[in-house]
């Protein structure tokens, strides 16, 4: 093995049991640390892609700012072993079952992608250069600009709800007044 | 063989420079808590701390072996473990930042060969690498506060979470409207294009080029730095200590610490931005009249030079402007900066835009 191959599973092997970590801690607040360095973990691969980019933003944006209100909530709500609510069976059973059907398309789309990559023959220790911010810049505004601009009117539309439900209770009590 | 001997020689040099700018940093923020003090008393027309050696000099240390003393309380019904973590990730993330920044001209030989790289690691994302350290900071607040099991400290980190996220934007905006101009991410080339100080058409330090840019960067990170008049996740008045309530001893100390270490980074991160980092008026008169090594230390000494100016500054403004309300920092952040920031981005792609045709 060479050394890419050993950092390589030596991240995977940490990530996995990373994100085991996050289901299976009973405290919350443990359970966003262990997401927070999961996504350390992953940034970590793409730093061995070659992604720096990638890396830096999937920190910035995860870690940095939408973990933080994670942990911000949590925090508010503190949760504890002592007021966690009671899940009945139906509850559990219905996580069963939306958790299962997530794996499936998982599984399914990482199948396709497989024997998509099949006849060619692509070396995989090859360092690539599709991660640096230039070229990943240059495809996101040419090729993919329509997906991209969707996306940001989603983004939009979410804001404006956020700002809509936040605004309602104040816009009753004109009303009411 | 050979290329293992390069390899060590490449790590030992990085581990002296590392050693010494880790050094650097920690010895710079212990005489600030000596220059802060200085400052508050010239300001209010005290004397300041003047037994403990010349001018009270020694003061630093005496305040250090007095933290180290300290007896140290963990409260009970904490979490333990996040309790330590978070004076320590305090002190990380300040010291992480120190990584990416440019602190001098390369030394070089006679035949221009580099010999020396004054720089730990020259990413091409150096001002994203900053950018990230600085998001990860709010972690050792919020983690200390939750833990302190304190509803005050709660409060507290509450509080610098929200504004650490609400001015982290008005920040990144305006540092977009930079790197739109400078064209790279690198903080190596953003200091190498601010060469000089007057590039025969205009001034080439970007603080000419992006004014506005540079005030909106100023005010978020003396938000990010939770520094007066912004720190209201330490406001005594409203929260007794804020986060650091429950702290003692030296973990109280590497929350005090941090914050002084992080003032020292952000001085020398606003340099290198827009004050053109260790670059100098005439300096290339200077570089043909005095041998390579001379150089190089002239450059570091001009870019703490413009740090000490700004750290002075930070302080300047902790002992004349008061504290702002809460809801008053969350309108500046919201309604002011971030507009104003969006504003600065449009118009700097404008004229871009307008100089390519």
């Amino acid at each position: 093995m060479d050394i890419q191959q050993i950092i390589f599973w030596t991240l995977s092997i940490l990530t996995l049991g990373l994100a085991i970590g996050v289901i299976m801690s009973r405290n919350p607040i443990n359970s966003v640390l262990f997401l927070i360095l999961t996504f350390f973990c992953i940034s970590a691969h793409y730093v061995l892609m070659n992604a720096q980019f990638l890396a830096i933003v999937n920190i910035i944006v995860y870690a940095g700012a939408i973990m933080v209100l994670f942990l911000f909530v949590i925090m508010l709500m503190n949760l504890n072993s002592d007021t966690e609510p009671q899940k009945n069976f139906l509850v559990q059973f219905a996580g069963v079952i939306s958790g299962g059907v997530l794996l499936l398309v998982l599984v399914a789309a990482l199948k396709t992608t497989l024997t998509g990559l099949e006849g060619k023959n692509i070396d995989l220790t090859q360092s690539t250069d599709i991660g640096l911010i230039k070229n990943l810049g240059k495809v996101l505004f040419t090729d993919y600009v329509f997906p991209f601009e969707i996306a940001s009117v989603l983004f939009l539309s979410a804001m404006v709800g956020a700002v809509v439900l936040g605004k309602r209770d104040k816009d009753l009590k004109v009303i009411n007044q | 063989m050979f290329a293992l001997a390069i390899t060590f020689s490449l790590i030992l040099e990085k581990v002296i420079l590392i050693s010494v700018i880790l050094g650097g940093s920690l010895g710079i923020a212990m005489y600030s808590t000596w220059a802060e003090r200085k400052v508050a008393a010239i300001m209010q027309d005290r004397r300041g701390p003047n037994r403990a050696g010349p001018f009270g000099l020694f003061q630093p240390l005496a305040d250090g072996l007095k933290l180290f003393m300290k007896e140290e309380i963990i409260p009970a019904f904490s979490s333990k473990f996040l309790f330590i973590l978070g004076p320590s990730l305090a002190m990380l993330t300040a010291l992480m930042t120190s990584a990416v920044i440019p602190w001098g001209p390369d030394i070089k030989d006679q035949a221009g060969n580099i010999l020396i790289n004054l720089q730990v690691a020259d990413i091409n994302i150096g001002i994203l690498f900053v950018f990230g350290v600085v998001s990860l900071g709010v972690y050792g607040i919020m983690l200390g506060a939750w833990a302190s099991n304190n509803k005050y400290s709660l409060l507290s980190g509450l509080r610098a979470a929200s504004q650490a996220i609400s001015y982290e934007l008005a920040m990144g905006i305006s540092l977009i409207a930079l790197v739109m101009m400078t064209g790279s991410l690198s903080l190596k080339e953003i200091v190498e294009q601010q060469h000089g100080f007057w590039d025969g058409n205009y001034f080439s330090w970007n603080v000419f080029k992006q004014p506005l840019a540079f005030i909106i960067f100023l005010v978020c990170s003396f938000a990010e730095l939770n520094r007066a008049p912004f720190d209201l996740s330490e406001c005594e008045s409203e929260l007794i200590g804020g986060y650091h309530t429950e702290f003692s001893s030296m973990k109280l100390g590497f929350y005090l610490f941090a914050e002084y270490i992080n003032m020292f980074i952000t001085s020398i991160i606003l340099s290198t931005l827009f004050f053109g980092g260790y670059n100098f008026p005439f300096m290339d008169q200077v570089q043909a009249a005095v041998p390579p090594l001379l150089f190089t230390i002239i450059g570091i000494a001009v870019l703490l030079g413009k740090a000490v100016m700004f750290i002075l500054f930070i302080m300047f403004v902790r002992w004349t402007i008061p504290r702002f309300r809460y809801d008053q920092l969350m309108n500046l952040g919201w309604k002011s900066l971030i507009p104003l920031a969006l504003i600065n981005m449009l118009v700097t792609g404008a004229v871009i835009l307008g100089f390519q045709f």
